[in-house]
């Protein structure tokens, strides 16, 4: 019962039932001894591949380990916003391939992740700012990308509640991709699961890996907390957790670890219907489908694996947005938490081989990997199983630190609390 | 989290800047330092889970940059002490 399709029929069907007759989503599976294909790393990159593997490339002999439940990780901690408003070559193609199966998601996996294509608005406040956005809006429509630059009275028209006439920050405009938006973020790592399991993947939650067993140059298993596990490719996708997972196999990786917070308020009625970004601080925000105003800012700014932030950080986030919008002055806050980034030393993700045989890697994503789940999945599950990586990943490269070749959005260097 | 500056005493971190790992040592210039060499000390971290060694500068405060032990599981920090002397420290040893 639980394995039928979604459809209005079965929601018709389970209106009349009481909803009793729902099965679980996905099976609880335990580990078998061999795979073809292990994932570590439950999160939505690592579910997304593993879908990918077995409905693109007939892989299906694949297991996705986490170590706590689906959904725990940075995948159902963000703010939910995705976009392709990129600037480089090597960044562009990836986001927009990604967009586009977001596009297409709910279809493919029969599962409602609220895709919602509500426009993602940056704000711009010098003329500087705006000669950037231009750049950066004709870099995505050479790329046949949506991009629109608003003029101060359009932007008026979208949000005219905001401060306008700031005496340090005045909004002259906006660079607005309307495809842009949000998803609902836990349905997106339970529809990936489901989807996988529905092919054969085994999840399975609970299942700490401790160990990377590697003989003669090659990576053959993993040792977990819920024993061995023979592999004939091993994917990592541990997020926040990269450099830990990867030391297990000897790689020092170009990442560090630190804490972004994120923060919801009180429900309220129908006010932000776009997700907006301020140009003068680091301040974004969006509305939630019960209301709730969803937001956050910069990273904490350190090394940290203790999934929470400080209150300086609580605080600058939140002048940002009594700057941008004091309308939201006197709503409560009433949720904030923080989740574990891998920051990558040029702010660009990596999906590459390893220097050992059969051992792949996903990591990077810094604070913008959400978006990137169905492409990060697509071409993670590609490279995995051609041993070649997808065209519009190529660039993604992990050695391009050591040889030069940094995909560099925000032009800062190697400074990875930067990004 | 509080850092406890050896010159101001104990003050909340936002005074400060964070520059990052205190552990990377930076390569002599020229000679025959390899690029493998700087490659590893501009890019790679061991970005260890719990007590780290990171460079700390007081911006806000007497401007002295500071190695601080912190633990990053918990944000604990467990001491600071002015980079210079750490600085002479390791090149005194051998
Ligand atoms: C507050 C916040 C706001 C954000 N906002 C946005 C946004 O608006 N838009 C956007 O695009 N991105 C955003 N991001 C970034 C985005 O959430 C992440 O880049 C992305 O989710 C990372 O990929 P993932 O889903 O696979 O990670 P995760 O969900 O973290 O998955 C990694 C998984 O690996 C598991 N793991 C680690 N070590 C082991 C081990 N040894 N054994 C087994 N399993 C292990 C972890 O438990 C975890 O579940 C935000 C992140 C945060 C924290
Ligand atoms: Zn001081």
């Amino acid at each position: 019962m639980g394995y039928d399709r979604y459809s209005v029929f079965s929601l018709l069907r389970e209106s009349l039932r009481g909803h009793a007759g729902w099965g679980p989503a996905w099976r609880d599976a335990a580990p078998r001894p061999a795979y073809d294909v292990v994932i570590v790393g439950g999160g939505g990159h690592g579910l997304s591949t593993a879908y990918y593997l077995a409905s693109q490339h007939g892989i299906t002999n694949v297991a996705v380990v986490e170590r706590g439940y689906i959904g725990s990780g940075n995948v159902g901690r963000n703010t939910t916003i995705i976009r392709s408003n990129y600037l480089l070559p090597g960044n562009i193609p990836f986001y927009e391939h990604s967009l586009k199966l977001w596009e297409g998601l709910e279809q493919d996996i029969n599962y409602n992740a609220m895709v919602s294509q509500r426009g993602v608005l940056n704000l711009f406040h010098t003329d500087a700012q705006r000669d950037a956005y231009a750049r950066r809006g004709n870099a995505m429509r050479l790329h046949g990308i949506d991009a629109e630059l608003l003029d101060r009275a359009a932007v008026r028209r979208m949000l005219p509640y905001a401060d306008f006439d700031n005496a340090r920050f005045p909004i002259h405009g906006g660079l607005l991709q309307r495809r842009g938006g949000t998803v609902r973020h836990d349905a997106v790592a339970w529809g990936y699961a489901r989807a996988a399991d529905r092919r054969g993947v085994d999840v399975i939650q609970h299942c700490e890996v401790t160990g990377i067993t590697v003989e003669n140059g090659r990576a053959v298993g993993l040792q977990t907390t819920r024993g061995t596990i023979r592999a004939k490719k091993v994917g990592l996708a541990c997020a926040g957790n990269s450099s830990r997972v990867a030391a297990m196999a000897g790689l020092r990786l170009p990442i560090e670890s630190h804490v972004l917070q994120a923060f919801v308020s009180e429900g309220i009625k129908p006010l932000i219907d776009c997700v907006v970004t301020y140009g003068a601080g680091h301040f974004y925000i969006s509305q939630s489908d019960k209301g709730g105003l969803v937001f956050g800012g910069d990273i904490d700014g350190y090394n940290s694996y203790a999934w929470r932030g400080n209150l300086p950080t609580v605080e600058d986030v939140c002048e940002g947005g009594m700057a941008l919008m004091p309308i939201i002055g006197r709503v409560r806050i009433t949720r904030s938490w923080g989740g574990l980034m891998d920051m990558s030393m040029d702010g660009s993700p990596i999906i590459d081989r390893t220097p050992i045989e059969g051992l792949y890697l996903n990591c990077g994503w810094c604070y913008g990997g959400f978006k990137a789940t169905p492409a990060s999945g697509w071409c993670f599950a590609h490279l995995i199983a051609q041993d070649a990586p997808y065209p519009v990943a190529a660039a993604l490269r992990l050695d391009r630190f050591a040889t030069g070749r940094l995909v560099d959005e925000k032009g800062v260097g190697a400074q990875p609390n930067l990004h | 989290m509080r850092i406890p500056c050896p010159h101001c005493g104990e003050r909340g971190f936002q005074e400060f800047a964070y520059y990052g790992d205190a552990g990377p040592k930076r390569p002599a210039h020229g000679g025959d330092t390899g690029e493998d060499v700087w490659f590893d000390y501009v890019y790679l971290r061991d970005n260890p889970a719990g007590p780290h060694e990171e460079l700390w500068y007081h911006a806000a405060g007497c401007r002295t940059w500071l190695v601080v032990t912190r633990n990053t599981l918990t944000h604990e920090v467990a001491g600071a002490r002015p980079a210079r002397d750490v600085a002479l420290e390791r090149s005194a040893a051998p």
